[in-house]
């Protein structure tokens, strides 16, 4: 009797599981989708799921129209250099914020995520300014620097977050072993923190490339990410959902693939310390 | 060694000389996404032949997007874009604030008399052109004449609203799903407010009196805002409050609407090969109530040069070749002249070619009929039909169009959307310093 009562339980969890996945990713398969309808099926009412006339047209139209690799090549640099720059200033701070903390560690954490609550645009003209006075407008590397600093608070909580979970007795130990910071940090701390690292790594692999307001704003040519090759499709007047459908699919493609292979590091990572 | 010397000289001169001559200048043009934009880029192999010492990179963005990235570079003088879309509404503005070089010195051959006159009004800034036009609009009623047959009635060319309340009863069959009439309904100043502000100097309504007193609180606003809820709510599609170009060019393109009035541009797309209506639709001017002014709008996607620009006389060349008439017959070559961008010169519509088009006449006399200069039956002290041509339209047009998508929707009347606007708008251009 008990085993049946848990196994309708596991069922209906399994089920319920199921319902919230599909309902989260139901829009992603709605653009994927509508990438391969024609436009005027894309807006037809009511919608069509799976009966339309499939066709590989807007893929055409969205690559002649634009040069998808050079975006790529962007979002590439600009999301792994947003994330290695961010890294290397983080890991040293959160490694001081979780093991040597002062009195007011607690403040400056607070007000590292503060920064995060105050609307972008609010700075767009003075940082707009300062790019422009440094050079740095539409260049990768001003990029790869708006995104680390933009990032930066999250990646120094969550690796606090990950530091303040490893006994701090290993790291007086080796450090009674004689090793210097610089190891204490790299071949004993680090180590034991990868599945934190490893998620942090990703998670702001995934925010610097889907981060849209500054890639588009400070951008034009040279360094513009595929976020900017979305927003080109959009159009005022004429049918355009499935093209931009078709330039959305391959936009998120790459980081839904990177998602999917690493969603158990990823997991893992989100849900380490959470239970005790 | 001398020889050697003088070998090596005359080599360096001579790569000199060569990388002088094939010296790129490469502009940056900053443009919206629609099908005339797209055309002219893949017919940039003429603009190349023709200048090739000149590279264009394009930035396409969607509209409000691309606005807000050239006002940003424009007023911190960033000089990022040689080249920018822009349309009738920033002309004004950004040609007084001293942002946008002028066109005065383009080439003989640019002809800048053959510009449509209303068209060209509405670029010229202090006696300077500011901008080229590239395509120009303005808006009529789009009908279906076997519906209307139908019913028993013919569309006057020039319908009075009456007409088009009558044309809408007869054509309504909701259970069917067809309706008599589909207007803008989203809120946004380039939206519902677009067609409603052309739609009230039409019922002698303004936005302001020559003092930049609010109008809304005026029997002539009353009566734009009683119409078009009458009309959208008896014989409108469901949903309309939603409703902007591209949902209503659905509904028309799936013969769910009667008539359709917005952009003479969308002749093309209800009559082109996605339209199930394509053999069936008519074309009438936007309505008026007998009082001088009819209900369309003028605008123009045109192209400007930033005054913060290096690269000006390259940028010139493009705009002269994007915006000359010889550009429009190589379209006509390449693509059919239905395809050409319209509403900019006169030349066009003397083009018997051109003239046979079923919506050419249409088009040239609705943008004939505006005038950014005295868009309505009284006098007013500001620019422009569908918009008022000061920075702070942006926000009180979307403000107002916000309160009357929600009297569309039924969550306000068209009293309280009104006083709602008056108030919001008051308030607005007093903190502005409009009203002393």
């Amino acid at each position: 009797m008990a085993r049946h009562i848990s196994t309708q339980r596991r069922a209906l969890n399994t089920a319920s599981a199921w319902t919230v996945a599909l309902i989260l990713f139901f829009p992603i398969l709605w653009t994927v989708l509508t990438s391969f309808k024609p436009e005027a099926q894309a807006v037809a009412s009511p919608p069509i799921f799976l009966g339309f006339d499939w066709t590989l047209q807007n893929y055409v139209d969205v690559n002649e129209q634009r040069d998808y690799f050079r975006y790529f090549v962007n979002s590439i640099i600009i999301a792994l250099g947003s994330t290695a720059f961010g890294l290397v200033l983080a890991v040293p701070a959160a490694w001081s914020m979780a093991f040597v903390p002062g009195r007011k560690t607690k403040d400056l954490l607070m007000w590292m995520l503060s920064t995060k609550m105050m609307p972008a645009v609010g700075v767009l003209v003075p940082i707009y300014l300062l790019f422009k006075t440094l050079g740095l407008l539409d260049t990768r590397f001003g990029m790869v620097l708006v995104l680390t600093l933009m990032n930066l608070p999250i990646i120094v909580w969550m690796l606090y977050t990950y530091f303040k979970e490893i006994p701090g007795e290993i790291l007086e130990a080796a450090r009674m072993d004689g090793a210097s910071l610089r190891s204490e940090i790299l071949y004993v701390l680090t180590p034991m923190a990868v599945p934190g690292i490893a998620s942090t790594v990703l998670l702001n692999i995934i925010l610097a490339w889907n981060e849209a307001f500054w890639t588009i704003n400070l951008t034009v040519t040279d360094a513009a990410p595929l976020t900017k090759f979305i927003a080109g499709f959009s159009s005022p007047q004429g049918l355009f959902y499935a093209k931009l459908s078709a330039a959305s699919t391959m936009a998120i493609a790459p980081i839904l693939i990177m998602g999917w292979f690493s969603q158990k590091q990823l997991v893992r990572g989100l849900t380490f310390g959470a239970v005790k | 060694m001398t020889v050697s010397l003088r070998a090596l000289l005359g080599a360096t001169a001579f790569v000199a000389l060569t990388g002088a001559a094939f010296a790129e200048t490469t502009i940056t043009v900053a443009t919206v996404n629609n099908g005339d934009m797209i055309r002219m880029q893949g017919l940039m192999d003429d603009f190349y032949a023709k200048n090739p010492d000149i590279k264009v990179e394009w930035v396409t963005l969607e509209e409000n997007v691309l606005r807000q990235n050239v006002t940003t570079d424009i007023a911190t003088n960033g000089g990022q874009y040689d080249v920018l879309t822009i349309g009738t509404y920033e002309v004004p503005i950004w040609g007084k604030q001293g942002w946008l070089a002028s066109l005065n010195d383009l080439p003989a051959d640019y002809d800048v008399d053959d510009l449509l006159p209303a068209i060209r009004g509405g670029l010229t800034v202090d006696g300077n052109l500011m901008a080229s036009p590239f395509y120009g609009e303005s808006s009529m009623v789009m009908y279906r004449k076997d519906l209307m047959d139908a019913a028993g009635l013919t569309m006057p060319d020039a319908p009075t609203w009456a007409d088009i309340e009558t044309a809408a009863k007869a054509m309504t069959n909701k259970d069917a799903e067809q309706y008599g009439i589909c207007l803008r309904g989203k809120a946004g100043w380039g939206e519902n407010m677009a067609f409603l502000t052309a739609m009230s100097n039409s019922f002698g309504a303004s936005w302001f009196d020559m003092d930049w007193k609010p109008q809304f609180d005026s029997a002539e606003w009353k009566a734009t805002l009683d119409t078009y809820l009458g009309l959208m709510t008896n014989y409108g599609p469901p949903g309309a409050s939603n409703n902007g170009f591209n949902e209503n060019l659905t509904l028309f393109q799936q013969g769910k609407c009667g008539m359709w009035i917005d952009a003479t541009v969308a002749a093309s797309f209800v009559t082109g090969k996605d339209s199930t209506v394509a053999d069936k639709v008519g074309f009438a001017l936007a309505p008026d109530n007998g009082l001088g002014k009819r209900g369309n709008w003028l605008w123009a996607w045109s192209l400007a040069i930033p005054a913060s620009s290096q690269k000006q006389d390259a940028a010139k060349a493009f705009i002269n070749w994007a915006t000359n008439k010889d550009y429009l017959a190589l379209v006509a070559s390449k693509e059919g002249w239905a395809n050409v961008p319209p509403g900019t010169r006169t030349s066009l519509y003397s083009n018997p070619e051109y003239a046979s088009i079923g919506f050419a006449k249409m088009t040239i006399d609705s943008i004939n009929a505006a005038d950014p200069n005295a868009p309505t039956v009284k006098p007013v002290p500001y620019v422009g039909v569908q918009f008022v041509a000061i920075p702070e339209f942006q926000g009180l047009g979307t403000t107002v169009g916000q309160e009357f998508s929600a009297a569309l929707a039924g969550q306000k009347t068209a009293d309280e959307a009104l006083a709602a606007a008056q108030a919001a708008v008051t308030d607005e251009m007093t903190a502005a310093g409009y009203i002393k």
